[in-house]
């Protein structure tokens, strides 16, 4: 059972957090000009690398917020948590607060 | 007797009275079964899986692999070990042959959890445990200590007393020491993340009968801890020989336990086998308590003091020799020896206990299982913790941290288990912050150990090793009945990885999850493959480290608690009413209100549903719509929201209307549909389907969270604050007008999808024009305290109509003979508004709007999409079954066939007269009229295509 930083709850456990794929995944532009193999793009393709990772969680069984995450997919260490809108940190190793 | 008269950490002055295989036996307060059984002289206890074998008890502890038994009383519980069994009075046991049986009855014993957070964690109340636990607590740390066992020391338990007043004054300092828990009787079984350890607490079971019914007999303690500190010891590991599986072939420290805490003399005459110098101090305990020993060592070189001490107590050692085989059927009665390393038989020793000691096995379990990694080490033979783990994360101030200490992370001698302890602790306090000093160790004696042990996994004899020897005897895993061939057999096969190994063989796979067996199977691999075990390494080290029954990881949650059930306010009313109830969901929902018929049965489905929908088609009828979802959105944004998130304008509705919409994903699919009602200019109320309403909300926060921050937008769920109870059919304006005088019901005033504020019995209700049936219908909302008032006043109002409560099952006839699909029945995921005639309700006026996008992709415009119709069987008496495949061709005889849907809704029908359905099938619009087929109970049936609507096609019913 991991610990997940909520930011505005503090540390939590994993089981009250429900996960939101990729972050950063912005809506497009006028999505009537895109073709049908743009937006499928859109619509289902996410990245999978092996390391760090933005993605949205949301803090489901607690204040019901979502905020984003990057983890390490590799090691599942959760490297750093922000709120909607606020820029993806640098990473420097820094651990989650 | 093999009791002695004196010694042990045993209550001699109570006897118990226990029953094994039948046969009544007396023990003491203090023993385990094994050891009341050894008391009696009983040493077989159990037969081997697969080859009948005779088998006993080669252990003291958790790491026994063979004495295993069934408790069948006060409760029946198979697969336990009898060395982890507290003895207590009626205690009714048998032997198993690997297997036992569960209890056909419902356990009776409760199950609990609890939460603990402490700053360290020490697993273990051993030496190196106890000075750790000490440490933290001097330092005013939270700490929690678990152990396994009834009381403190852990390895000192198996000596004569050694340091056993300092163990009682350091237990007394910890539990008098506030925020200072100690958990006897408790097995860490896991590590999970971030300093998250489950441990199992055994409450009562050492009380037998006896235990309080309403104490929870087992309980799982759920430790986060910010720094763990494991002093869980070491293990004494076997060497594998021929028939070395027979009972009275024991390790040798579990001799020496059953001598010091049981008092239990477990033979007369003893072969000692070692490899290494710790098992001379109980060589020479058991000589002293009375038996003759001789002491079987390969090594040539042996300590000169354990030389002296054996000279001293008259012990005759056999130094380069091992033991290669044993003789005897129900008790080991004599060793065969052979010269070491030359080989060669030498001679035959007779014996009536065997024991053995090959070294020993850190306890890395829980270590390994939190990503710690392991390193061989030659000299001892075993696997050991590279180093803590550095802090993974941090948690409060501190940094998270696992750290080993005492014979788990290697140490042998008891002044460096003792200080390895306390500097863990004061490692482990450094990385919390907290400065503190190691508690100065108590005086022991002189280390002992002299000469290198000898890594000796299994003794080499004359029998083939071509793996091909089904009958060998030399046993690695005793409870798998599995042997050194069958590890030759798996490498044979050419198996590389001890994983494989392991699967092969099943070694490790047992209860007792290859605690004496794994490190010697890898051992038996490497010499097999001619690589170095430090190569080759261990298999995983998984929880549960002992065995965990369901029955306490459930604790509470099971039985009517295990999910929740969730009832509307009017749920008393149903009952008294002799409402049959389904699950939907979590809720209870009423399926239908079967009356008594003439001849004192109930009336059954059909004919209950025929009476209820043939109420709310010419009379009245009502129903308790309570569970449907219902969300309040709220804010200067909410229209602009709503235009979003559904296919259809909401904005442009006015207060006092109401408006049928629907929802779709990213990817065009229906999600969901209800009715919007519009309370103010900035205020919404949404209803979903009873099964979707927290997957919605979910959808709308998602959305107003992280699509559309900009938008002020609030929601609620209100699905509990509102009692909701359409009243339906033609009659059933009477009814609202006369519970709601001052409320002008004429269609002109009050027109359908309007909504109308009204007081009922003094009760401000919220009254809908909407309908679910095709009938007129009043949806009458009130706050759920009042619902079953409410509920009472429609009811007796209703009554000079001939009110009909109804059902679900009736709902859905209704809705069906309309048209109106289910989502999630009719729809699956893959349905777009479209795909169900629904165009109407996709804004064409709208910019944009989830989904919209998606409706124009290629695939969506594909005419040979699967569309709702309605299906209508030739033979009107015949009910099709929902999700019965639709084919075109009556000809099944050559499978596969083509299959063009599904049926979804399938019913049988007052109005129309028949059996009816409604089905996805494939460019179904452009069937309508045709004869398709239905394969159901492999026969085809015979039905017309219609479209979905097969009542009131006009609408013509809805004003009344
Ligand atoms: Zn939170």
């Amino acid at each position: 059972m991991q610990l997940i930083s909520c930011p505005w709850c503090g540390p939590r456990e994993e089981a009250e957090y429900h996960y939101g794929g990729q972050a950063h995944v912005a809506y497009p532009h006028e999505v009537g000009a895109l073709s049908d193999a743009d937006w499928a793009h859109y619509l289902f393709f996410r990245d999978n690398p092996r390391g760090p990772f933005a993605e949205r969680w949301v803090h489901a069984a607690g204040c019901r917020r979502w905020f984003n995450a990057v983890r390490d997919t590799g090691t599942h260490e959760i490297l750093a948590v922000y709120r909607i809108g606020e820029p993806q940190p640098e990473l420097g190793r820094q651990a989650s607060r | 007797m093999t009791r002695l008269p004196t010694g042990g950490l045993i209550d001699r002055t109570t006897v118990l009275s226990f029953t094994f295989d039948g046969r009544p036996y007396a023990g003491h307060p203090g023993d385990t079964l094994a050891s009341a059984l050894l008391a009696n002289g009983v040493h077989r206890v159990a037969t081997s899986v697969n080859r009948g074998r005779p088998r006993g008890i080669m252990a003291a502890g958790v790491e026994e692999a063979s004495a295993l038994v069934q408790l069948e009383a006060p409760f029946p519980e198979p697969m336990l070990s009898a060395t982890t069994i507290e003895l207590y009075e009626g205690l009714v046991a048998r032997g198993l042959p690997g297997r036992g049986t569960l209890a056909d009855r419902p356990d009776p014993g409760r199950y609990d959890a609890m939460h603990v957070h402490c700053d360290v964690l020490v697993v273990g109340a051993g030496p190196a445990g106890l000075m750790a636990a000490l440490t933290a607590a001097r330092a005013g740390s939270r700490v929690a200590l678990v152990d396994d066992q009834p009381m403190v020391g852990g390895s000192l338990l198996g000596t004569r007393g050694e340091l056993s007043d300092w163990s009682a004054s350091v237990l007394a300092e910890l539990t008098s020491t506030p925020e200072v828990l100690v958990l006897s009787r408790t097995t860490a079984f896991g590590y999970y993340d971030d300093g998250f350890v489950l441990a199992l607490q055994k409450r009562t079971d050492h009380l037998g009968a006896a235990a309080p019914d309403n104490a929870a007999r087992q309980r799982i303690w759920r430790i986060r801890a910010k720094q763990v500190i494991l002093a869980t010891g070491a293990h004494e590991r076997p060497v594998v020989f021929a028939d070395n599986d027979r009972p009275g072939v024991m390790l040798a420290q579990a001799g020496r336990t059953y001598l010091n805490r049981y008092g239990v003399l477990a033979g007369n005459r003893i072969v000692v086998f070692t490899t290494n110098d710790s098992a001379y101090v109980a060589a020479v305990e058991l000589a002293e308590a009375g038996a003759e020993v001789t002491v079987v060592d390969p090594r040539t070189d042996l300590a000169p003091f354990w030389a002296a001490e054996c000279a001293r107590v008259g012990i005759a050692v056999r130094p380069g020799h091992l033991v290669t085989g044993t003789t005897g059927e129900e008790r080991v009665t004599g060793v065969h020896l052979a010269a070491y390393p030359s080989g060669g038989a030498s001679a035959t020793v007779h014996c009536d206990l065997l024991l053995v000691s090959g070294g020993w096995n850190p306890t890395v379990h829980l270590f390994s299982q939190a990503g710690g990694k392991l390193e061989y080490d030659a000299e001892l033979g075993a696997f050991l913790p590279v180093a803590g783990l550095p802090g993974a994360g941090v948690l409060g101030a501190g940094v998270l941290g696992v750290r080993v200490s005492g014979a788990a992370a290697g140490a042998v001698s008891l002044a460096d288990c003792l200080a390895g302890g306390a500097a863990e602790a004061v490692a482990a306090l450094s990385d919390l912050g907290v400065a503190a000093r190691p508690v100065a160790s108590p005086p022991v004696g002189t280390d002992r150990v002299e000469t290198a042990g000898l890594v000796l996994w299994a003794a080499p004899v004359e029998i083939s090793l071509d793996g091909s020897d089904l009958s060998d005897t030399r046993f690695v895993d005793l409870q798998r009945d599995a042997t050194v061939s069958d590890v030759l057999r798996a490498t044979g096969a050419g198996l590389r990885s001890v994983e494989h190994v392991k699967r092969y063989t099943t070694i490790g796979t047992a209860h007792d999850q290859g605690k004496t067996s794994g490190l010697i199977a890898s051992g038996i691999t490497a010499d097999a493959l001619g690589v170095d075990i430090a190569d080759l390494g261990t298999t995983t080290f998984r929880p549960p480290y002992t065995s965990v029954s369901f029955a306490a990881l459930a604790g509470r949650d099971r039985g009517a608690i295990f999910d929740p059930v969730r009832v509307t306010a009017i749920h008393p009313w149903h009952i008294e009413h002799g409402a049959q109830f389904e699950d939907v969901g979590q809720w209870k929902r009423p399926l239908c209100y079967p009356r008594r018929t003439a001849s004192g049965g109930l009336e059954d489905l059909p004919a209950v549903v025929a009476r209820e929908t043939r109420a709310a088609r010419t009379g009245v009828a009502m129903m308790d719509g309570s569970t449907l979802g219902k969300i309040n959105v709220q804010g200067v944004d909410a229209g602009e929201f709503l235009d979003r998130i559904y296919t259809n304008i909401i904005s442009t509705l006015k207060p006092g209307f109401v408006r049928y919409a629907v929802m779709c994903g990213m990817d065009g699919m229906i999600l969901d549909d209800g009715t919007v009602m519009r309370v103010a200019d900035t205020e919404f109320v949404l209803t979903t389907t009873t099964g979707n309403a927290a997957k919605v909300l979910d959808w709308l926060e998602e959305l107003a969270q992280t699509e559309w921050p900009d938008l002020r937008v609030h929601l609620t769920s209100v699905t509990e604050q509102w009692a909701t109870i359409p009243v339906v059919g033609p009659l059933s304006r009477q009814v609202i007008a006369a519970v709601a005088p001052a409320l002008d019901v004429s269609n002109e005033a009050f027109g359908f999808m309007t909504w109308r504020s009204a007081k009922i019995v003094g009760i401000e209700a919220r009254i809908c024009r909407i309908s679910f049936s095709g009938e007129l219908a009043y949806e009458v909302n009130v706050p759920s305290w009042y619902g079953i008032a409410v509920w009472q006043a429609l009811f007796d109002a209703g009554q000079p109509y001939g009110i009909t409560p109804y059902g679900t099952e009736t709902m859905h006839v209704l809705r069906a003979e309309k048209g109106y699909p289910i989502i999630g029945q009719d729809t699956d995921g893959t349905v777009t508004p479209q795909d169900l005639g629904m165009s109407w309700v996709v804004s064409k006026k709208k910019l944009d709007f989830v989904g919209k996008r998606s409706f124009s992709r290629t695939e969506n415009q594909r005419p040979d999409r699967k569309h709702l119709v309605g299906l209508l069987p030739v033979d009107r008496s015949v009910l099709l079954d929902e999700g019965a495949q639709v084919l075109a061709d009556d000809d099944v005889s050559q499978l596969p066939v083509a299959m063009l849907g599904h049926v979804t809704s399938s019913y049988r029908s007052v109005a129309l007269g028949g059996t009816f359905g409604l089905a996805l099938v494939r460019s179904g619009r452009d069937r309508i009229g045709e004869r398709l087929f239905a394969w159901q109970d492999g026969e085809v049936v015979p039905v017309t295509v219609t479209g979905p609507v097969l009542y009131d096609q006009e609408g013509a019913r809805r004003d009344g």
